[in-house]
């Protein structure tokens, strides 16, 4: 269950920004999870609202945007149907994984003092 | 939310981060690959089910390998020291890394145990992952190729029920192929078909650390990354 050290990293990355703009609160977290990054986005979201409780995060709630998989010719016949071998049905070349392996904060909601 | 009466409410702010959640972890396995590259050591990261043979290919691995290259292990492993041991007593340096309850070494673990362990004069680095066919996969160590040991034991489709590891898998070894004649459903067609929908470069070897099959060609396959390693400084692509 990595899903719990990913949260863990996930809170350092945000505790980082917010310190930065000298925020007083998280107001929400997003993040893009690829279909082949080997993250369960239910076991993420649990990890996340477990650990939540008593930190900057525990009223963000966790956006999370699933990137599908895919697959594309890297020269550039287009992308591979689902369910098919990793090669290229035009050229016969390895298929290049173009999206779904992301793990990524993209974005925080942060609540700054207006000044 | 007040923004433009000066009543001193607080405003919110959306700040774009756009990087990687494992980016500490990221950084940390950069360094290690740079001290691998550095020392001309070649690192594997070696990874599978519980009991997919992986401490067997080491063993076979030091036999065929004698007196030809050197080799260490770095074994992680949740509560004892026994994949150690084993590979100690084939002759090879060894040390584990006791993960606790983690389900899965990290380049920070790795790197630690680096600075307990002699590693620079070594010619191969084996990093016995722990055995899990997920966590494993999420995290950079620093190692120069990713292998996958599979049994045929395991099932046909491991492969499709675990695209991840597969799909990050520079190799996969097929282990434990001497029990072929007893499993009469298993087809290693069917293993390397079902390989291909999950790997762009599908490459499988068929290995039995009992007879021996195969251990040819994979120590064959093993120099070949360390030529490319000294030859065109550092070519081979590091973790996709």
């Amino acid at each position: 269950m990595h899903e719990y050290s990913i949260v863990q990293a996930l809170f350092e990355q945000v505790n980082e920004t917010a310190r930065a703009q000298a925020a007083s609160a998280v107001r929400r977290v997003r993040v893009s999870i690829g279909e082949l990054a080997g993250v369960d986005v239910s076991l993420l979201r649990t990890a996340y609202d477990t650990f939540r409780e008593r930190t900057l995060c525990e009223d963000a709630p966790l956006d999370v945007r699933e990137i599908p998989a895919r697959w594309t010719c890297p020269d550039g016949h287009g992308d591979i149907p689902r369910g098919r071998t990793l090669v290229c049905p035009a050229c016969n070349r390895a298929a290049r994984l173009a999206a779904g392996d992301e793990i990524v904060l993209d974005q925080v909601e942060l609540e700054v003092p207006d000044v | 939310m007040c923004d433009s009466c000066g009543c001193g409410d607080p405003k919110i702010v959306p700040v774009d981060v756009h990087e990687r959640i494992l980016a500490t972890n990221d950084r940390t396995a950069a360094h290690n690959r740079e001290h691998f590259r550095e020392r001309h050591v070649v690192a594997v990261n070696l990874m599978g089910s519980p009991g997919a043979g992986k401490t067997a290919v080491l063993e076979a691995t030091a036999r065929a390998l004698a007196g030809r290259a050197r080799l260490g292990v770095l074994a992680g492993d949740l509560a004892t020291d026994n994949d150690a041991n084993r590979v100690r007593a084939a002759g090879i340096v060894a040390e584990s890394i006791t993960t606790g309850s983690a389900c899965h070494l990290d380049a920070e673990m790795v790197h630690h145990a680096l600075h307990h362990f002699p590693w620079q004069t070594l010619d191969y680095l084996f990093i016995e992952n722990v055995g899990n066919l997920v966590c494993p996969a999420v995290y950079d160590l620093g190692q120069d190729v990713n292998v996958v040991a599979l049994s045929v034991t395991e099932g046909e489709d491991k492969p499709l029920k675990y695209p991840t590891m597969f799909q990050k898998a520079d190799l996969v070894l097929l282990t434990k192929t001497d029990l072929l004649p007893h499993l009469p459903d298993i087809s290693v067609d069917r293993i390397r078909e079902n390989l291909a929908h999950v790997m762009p470069n599908p490459m499988a070897i068929e290995v039995s650390a009992i007879t021996g099959r195969g251990m040819a060609s994979w120590v064959e396959w093993l120099s070949q990354v360390a030529r490319g390693f000294s030859r065109a400084s550092l070519r081979i692509s590091p973790w996709r």
